[in-house]
């Protein structure tokens, strides 16, 4: 008989550390062969290329408006044509002396736009509000009163410009797609069909065509003695444009309202325009608010086609301020890379918060 | 499709809800018909009084101007007509090349967004945002900066091999044209027929036995092995027109201009950062306990990616996927701000010389809408196949 003595076994080795720096470095980055691999091969052209672009971007750019600085032997980006002609950049043909105006009229714009993301602002008076600063915008850009100099909107340009298109284009093309969308689904076939012939009609053409029909047609169409300035004539294009988009946004949220709420609508004996304007619209409109961002994004990317039916915005402002000038010409890169930023600042930060909204609307059906 | 209509009664007051609809309707109508007659008649009347001519018998008459490049041998003296067939065909050179481009990048990257390596995720959502951010005319300037400005000059362009790359463009050597390339052609042909006989075959023998033999590598060796016969047999013509480089300009081979590469790759580049975010919501869309299914079924990942994960995939990606197509193609009109002929360009140009607004804007218009609608005519087409079938 041997007698049971206790033996303590092997202690077993603490488990692999699952959080922490070094866990996710080795199951992100080489949780395998082919993902270490990977992970040298483009960690290799990262820590190659990476310190390359900063050092030419900023350790060896020159920074002074003077090109003949930038044409020194290693020097790197030559962000002088920025500090030189940013104001041609940002106000385009604008009088140099009267540009504190499409300034502070851009402030007001971009603090009013700032002000309609927030949901606390969300009511009524921000309509108001809307008239009132696009009122003052108009006045301090087009002047002739209260002591202004009169500026003729074809001396308006830049960021001013991009903002005013895309912002007053979306909020037209609004009220024009939420009755082509309800029109798309009414049950009266001749309403349907024309604005089924609308969408289909404006969506299959690039925006380009429409512009040229804007620039070149427009005057046509128009009764002789009247002409409407090219800047409306460019916005009417594009409102129509952005308008049957958003029109397809819309009618995919009225699509996904159950049959069951308009049904049960109908029952309770409310009208056509009582069951839309108090059951179908505010559901669905709130389902399609991030997709009417997408295309307030996409809106505000397509301004810079406006370029080529000479209207001086963003992109258009930046070639008038670089191909007369033969000194800066040679960096023109800088000065895409200098409106790309600003176009990237805006759309990024909008995409952000379509998708900040999107959160906030799906909280309530979170658990 | 909102409210029934209750059943129409022949009561024609203001009560009934069809005689309404029929009210609406005629005044839908009317106003259309006015607004039309209202710009047709001003229209035709400021023509008159400006003394511009209308019709489409300009399109028989000498174009007059040159084009940079063009698939098929053009001069100024022939006609508008050929011209605008000369700007449809680089459009769609550039439209066809650019999405074929575009899905193989914008699959990658999207396939990328689920990377088990976090640099690969990160490089691919860094693109992704930095691409579709930045509007596509300025990436096309900037692209078209970088082919003119940024490589060498022809004198010194960069040399791989038989390429060259310069401010004149790619010029890379093609093949000699010899009747051994129409053997290698029929070749094929007989390979893929022998391919699709065989992929039947399987079929019907898993079909009776449950084994699946392969139905990807061997019809692919097929199709190959049915070229490489042909070419053999059509005498194995090696020859290539290789480019040189020549006094002035390099010689020979095939060519791409600048501009084609600019509109190229701005578009593909673009669009492949929406294409990849059509994949991610595509792949995403796919419940995890589907692939998990699969591979307890024992399929092997690869079977389990192209049986189960990815018909459920594609039929979330196909229709957004399908705009995404639409919208390089229509986006190919930006191709008049670099200067490459593409459709929009010829008609500008018409439009200068001969003064005919509407006709010019009325070609273009029609161009892309017979585009558009021809290719969500095909993809429709796809997605029917691909969609559920349900009883």
């Amino acid at each position: 008989m041997t007698a049971q003595t206790f033996q303590s076994i092997e202690a077993r080795p603490a488990p692999v550390q699952s959080n922490g720096i070094i866990a996710w470095t080795r199951s992100n980055l080489f949780g395998d062969w082919a993902t270490a691999l990977m992970t040298v091969v483009i960690g290799g052209a990262l820590l190659y290329l990476v310190p390359q672009l900063l050092s030419w971007a900023i350790f060896r750019a020159s920074w002074i408006p003077n090109f003949d600085a930038c044409r020194v032997d290693g020097v790197g980006a030559c962000w002088g044509v920025v500090t030189e002609k940013y104001r041609i950049i940002l106000f385009g043909r604008y009088p140099f002396e009267e540009q504190w105006r499409p300034l502070v009229a851009t402030l007001l714009m971009l603090g009013l736009l700032m002000v309609s993301c927030m949901r606390a602002f969300w009511r009524p008076s921000l309509a108001v509000l809307w008239i009132v600063v696009l009122a003052v915008f108009f006045t301090l850009m087009y002047g002739n009163v209260l002591g202004l100099s009169k500026v003729e909107t074809d001396r308006w340009g830049g960021l001013p410009l991009t903002i005013l298109l895309s912002s007053l284009s979306i909020v037209m093309a609004f009220p024009i797609a939420l009755g082509v969308a309800l029109g798309r689904r009414s049950n009266l076939p001749a309403i349907r069909t024309f604005c089924t012939i609308y969408v289909e009609l404006i969506r299959g053409v690039p925006l380009i065509s429409v512009l040229f029909m804007a620039s070149f047609m427009f005057p046509l169409f128009m009764p002789q003695g009247f002409t409407i300035d090219v800047l409306i004539r460019v916005l009417v294009g594009i409102t129509l444009f952005a308008a049957a988009y958003m029109a397809e946004v819309i009618r995919g949220g009225l699509q996904a309202i159950p049959k069951g709420q308009i049904e049960a609508a109908a029952t309770l004996g409310l009208s056509y325009w009582q069951t839309q304007g108090k059951i179908v619209l505010p559901q669905a409109l709130a389902m399609v608010i991030p997709s009417i961002m997408n295309n307030f994004i996409s809106t505000f990317k397509d301004t810079s086609l406006v370029t080529i039916v000479s209207l001086y915005e963003l992109t258009g402002a930046l070639s008038l301020a670089l191909n007369s000038d033969s000194d800066w010409r040679p960096f023109k890169i800088e000065g895409y890379l200098f409106i790309a930023t600003i176009y990237f600042v805006f759309c990024f930060s909008m995409s952000r918060y379509s998708i900040w909204v999107e959160k906030q609307l799906n909280k309530g059906k979170q658990r | 499709m909102n409210v029934k209509s209750p059943p129409k009664n022949k009561n024609w007051s203001w009560r009934s809800q069809a005689f309404r609809g029929l009210v609406y309707q005629i005044i839908a109508i009317a106003m259309v018909v006015v607004a039309a007659w209202f710009l047709a008649s001003n229209t035709l009347y400021n023509m008159k009084t400006r003394g511009i001519q209308s019709g489409f018998d300009f399109l028989s008459g000498p174009a007059g101007f040159d084009i940079g490049e063009s698939l098929f041998l053009f001069d100024s003296a022939q006609p508008y007509w050929q011209a605008f067939l000369v700007g449809l065909s680089n459009t769609l050179r550039v439209a066809v090349i650019g999405i074929i481009l575009t899905t193989i990048l914008g699959t990658l990257l999207g396939v990328g967004r689920f990377s088990r390596n976090a640099l690969v995720r990160g490089v691919c959502y860094a693109y992704v945002e930095f691409f579709r951010n930045v509007p596509v005319l300025l990436q096309l300037l900037m692209w078209y900066l970088f082919f003119t400005e940024a490589l060498p000059a022809t004198s010194d362009a960069w040399k791989v091999g038989s390429l060259f790359l310069s401010k004149g463009g790619l010029s890379f050597p093609v093949p000699v044209w010899a009747s051994g390339h129409l053997w290698a052609l029929v070749g094929l042909l007989a390979g893929i027929l022998v391919a699709w006989l065989y992929r039947k075959r399987v079929y019907q023998q898993f079909e009776a036995t449950g084994r699946l033999k392969s139905v990807f590598w061997v019809p692919i060796s097929i199709c190959f092995a049915g070229a490489v016969i042909g070419w053999l047999a059509g005498g194995a013509p090696t020859a290539l027109d290789s480019p040189i480089k020549g006094e002035f300009a390099i010689e020979n081979g095939g060519s791409l201009t600048p501009e084609f590469l600019s509109v190229l790759f701005g578009l593909t580049v673009y669009t492949a950062a929406f294409v990849a975010e059509v994949v991610r919501s595509g792949i995403q869309s796919v419940a995890r306990g589907q692939g998990e299914a699969a591979s307890a079924l024992g399929l092997s990942p690869s079977q389990s990616m192209r049986l189960v994960m990815l018909p459920q995939a594609l039929r979330v990606i196909i229709p957004p996927m399908t705009n995404q197509f639409l919208n390089l193609t229509k986006n190919s009109s930006l191709a008049v701000a670099i200067g490459y002929p593409d459709v929009v360009s010829i008609a500008n140009t018409a439009l200068n010389q001969t003064g005919r607004a509407v006709e010019c804007i009325a070609i273009v218009m029609l161009v892309y809408l017979t585009t558009s609608l021809a290719t969500s005519f095909l993809m429709n087409w796809y997605n029917t196949r691909s969609a559920i079938k349900e009883r």
